[in-house]
């Protein structure tokens, strides 16, 4: 097997199994080759959720509804927080319905490493895979939500014309796709921490709730005055709910300073993520 | 005849942390930090020790592997042998990129996959063909692969009835049988097998290894490991022997199990104790020494389940008596294979010597202890000694496709015939 004669460095190879890594190293051809990897998991994702369930698929929409409900109930009608001209059915609906996804995919990425340490243990695929699949489902899941809301949407447009939305609504995608990439890159920087020390992850879940007080999903921007506005500026979050709530309910705050300093916050993290989770894959295995 | 290198590794070397990982860590790992920014060498890649697990290290870190470098030519079958804990695993897990090497590196040329466990990422709460497809994903197949493998792979774990049914309601047989036939179809340039044959009936382990070996004869890249000597045998050409995270021993298969087995397996053929004094016995018998040899055709090989043994013992005899001697074989688990007794003879006093002669072709593969009874007017035992010798009897190169343990406490050769 060992043949000295003929052994030479300049051949080229597919695999380097080496200790350290580039940093910024994409590795798209392989993603290229795993595609179908990643709509497996996606499929599994969603087949799983509703195995052995009545009503299915149905428990997507009735999650938010319920959610809504509860916030109509405790934070419109007890409390009494102004949810300016929109009708706060509508507003709680888009907010929990942005916010769930935001959150689901925050958790569920944060875990990434940790949570499937045991297939990790034993196969390779692109790490990245994992994570990726968690945003899809999660926009399957979005989407079958959204739809709820779409359909109550047409309602006060169309039939008690309480709202009239603007084209602006056509960049919500974009938002969209800023906040679930918000989401992603927060989440893969977590998990890549915590495979040596887990004490971040206590924080995690504690965190994802109290930061929903600074997003507007149950009050939005017009109505926050004060010192506590500036944490709501702050936040990355609020200029995207805000612009999404501006193109479908023609109300709210549409700041292109804002949304360039979210997308800006947004790259640096992107950039950060990659690189740390490049780095910890490599051989968390070792230490999760 | 042009032989391509497909798999080399370069001094990899691989670096573990002994005792509870999170204790100290931070310490070390900010230690760590200090001296790279300052672009001094690790401090914590010197002081690792040579894996060794009887012994207590002083340090906390532990080399799994050390400088190994080896290079495997396209279409070769090889395997990797060692003791539990020579590094085998960690070897494996740097070859399918599970873990990185802590330095060096691993140049491959083709498609690598991995089978370090049957069934990774199966959900129970899917069906047959969804975990075929989820499953054959994870193991780096194309959707449009699998879809052409589907049928031979369901055919090959035979469970076409229970397809669409969820893979939690199979028995434990059927599991494992979809998951080897999942990992069976890969077609990949290199494939990487750990003992997953260890897994499922006799039945099933003959269809794995033929498979494997299916898979060997079409010119692909094996790299095996496993316990089993008789399928590493006659799967494998070539074969790499790791000991305490280093190479001892590289080339054909053969010749690196016996020199694994000459190496690993404590023998004890033979004792002699040259001091009156201290050799065992007591005012009728003291011994002197007890031999086993093995007629074999070379110096360099091994006691095989064809070899004709003679034990040796001598002995000098104190008092005047009628003696016999019966003899043991033990395994070490504590069962006695055979009791085997001399006729009794009225024996002078002074040097003695007996001799017993085990035929080929009679004990089964296993390591054996010998007990020696001496026994006086074949009634009172005069002297017992245990554990005298010990010696371990290997499996011959078979035929046939079955590599799996022999039954049966004895092996004999005996006149069976077939019309």
């Amino acid at each position: 097997m060992t043949d000295h004669t003929k052994s030479n460095d300049t051949d080229t190879w597919d695999i380097k199994i080496t200790s350290g890594s580039g940093y910024l190293d994409f590795h798209l051809n392989e993603l290229w080759h795993y595609r179908d990897l990643l709509m497996m998991f996606v499929k599994k994702d969603i087949i799983t959720v509703y195995k052995q369930t009545i009503l299915g698929p149905i428990w997507f929409i009735i999650q938010p509804m319920l959610t809504s409900l509860m916030f109509l109930l405790i934070f419109s009608s007890i409390a009494k927080i102004p949810t300016g001209a929109t009708p706060p059915i509508l507003f709680y609906l888009v907010g929990t319905t942005l916010w769930n996804y935001f959150a689901d995919t925050l958790n569920i990425t944060s875990k990434t490493f940790t949570d499937n340490a045991s297939v990790f243990g034993k196969v390779y695929f692109p790490r990245i895979i994992l994570p990726l699949s968690k945003v899809v489902s999660g926009l399957v899941k979005f989407l079958i939500q959204f739809s709820l809301f779409i359909i109550v949407w047409l309602y006060y447009v169309f039939i008690s014309k309480a709202i009239s939305p603007n084209w602006y609504v056509i960049l919500s995608p974009i938002w969209l796709f800023i906040m679930v990439l918000l989401s992603f890159c927060f989440g893969i920087i977590i998990t890549s921490l915590t495979t040596k020390y887990r004490d971040l992850t206590f924080l995690i879940g504690f965190g994802v709730q109290l930061a929903m007080y600074i997003t507007p999903v149950i009050i939005p921007l017009s109505e926050v005055h004060g010192k506590k506005k500036i944490f709501f500026l702050l936040n990355p979050l609020t200029s995207l709910f805000e612009a999404f709530k501006y193109g479908f309910f023609g109300q709210g705050t549409f700041s292109p300073s804002w949304l360039l300093y979210s997308t800006g916050i947004t790259l640096v993290l992107l950039i950060t993520g990659i690189m740390v989770f490049n780095k910890v894959e490599k051989r968390f295995i070792d230490t999760v | 005849m042009s032989k391509e290198v497909v798999v080399k590794a370069e001094n990899i070397s691989k670096l573990y942390r002994l005792g509870q990982v999170g204790t100290g860590t931070l310490s070390h790992d900010l230690k760590r930090w200090w001296a790279l920014a300052r672009g001094k060498e690790d401090p914590y890649l010197k002081i690792g020790e040579e894996n060794d697990r009887t012994k207590k290290t002083e340090s906390d870190y532990a080399w799994a592997l050390r400088d190994i470098n080896f290079e495997i030519n396209k279409g070769d079958t090889i395997g990797i042998i060692g003791k539990n804990g020579a590094g085998k695993s960690t070897l494996l897990k740097l070859l399918s990129r599970v873990t990185s090497p802590t330095t060096g590196q691993i140049k491959v040329k083709g498609r690598i996959a991995a089978l370090l466990e049957v069934g990774t990422g199966f959900h129970p709460e899917l069906t047959g063909r969804e975990n075929i497809f989820l499953n054959g994903a994870i193991l780096g197949m194309t959707k449009k692969e699998i879809q052409r493998k589907f049928d031979e792979i369901v055919d090959f774990a035979g469970v076409e009835k229970y397809i669409d049914t969820p893979v939690k309601r199979y028995s434990s047989g059927m599991y494992v049988r979809l998951a080897f036939g999942v990992a069976a179809h890969l077609e990949p340039e290199i494939l990487i097998v750990d003992e997953v044959l260890a897994v499922g009936d006799a039945e099933f382990q003959k269809k794995c290894l033929g498979k494997m070996s299916d898979v060997a004869s079409h010119g692909r890249t094996i790299i095996f490991v496993s316990h089993n000597m008789q399928a590493v045998q006659s799967l494998c050409k070539s074969a790499i022997y790791l000991k305490s995270g280093h190479i001892a021993d590289v080339g054909i298969t053969e010749k690196v199990i016996n020199n694994y087995l000459s190496r690993e397996v404590k023998n004890c053929i033979e004792a002699k104790w040259d001091d009156e004094n201290t050799a065992p016995g007591n005012e009728y018998v003291r011994m002197k020494g007890a031999r086993i040899n093995p007629r074999l055709a070379s110096e360099t090989d091994i006691i095989s389940v064809a070899t004709d043994i003679d034990i040796t013992f001598d002995f000098v005899l104190h008092k005047e008596c009628a003696l016999n001697i019966s003899l043991f074989l033990n395994t070490p688990a504590g069962l006695c294979i055979f009791n085997v007794s001399t006729p009794s003879h009225q024996l002078k006093p002074g040097p003695h010597s007996s001799t017993l002669k085990i035929p080929g072709r009679l004990l089964n593969d296993d390591i054996y202890t010998i007990k020696l009874f001496f026994v006086k007017d074949t009634s009172a035992v005069v002297f017992a000694i245990e554990n005298i010798l010990t010696f371990e009897v290997v499996d011959e190169q078979r035929t046939g496709s079955w590599f799996g343990k022999w039954p049966g406490a004895v092996r004999p050769s005996l006149p069976f015939t077939l019309t």
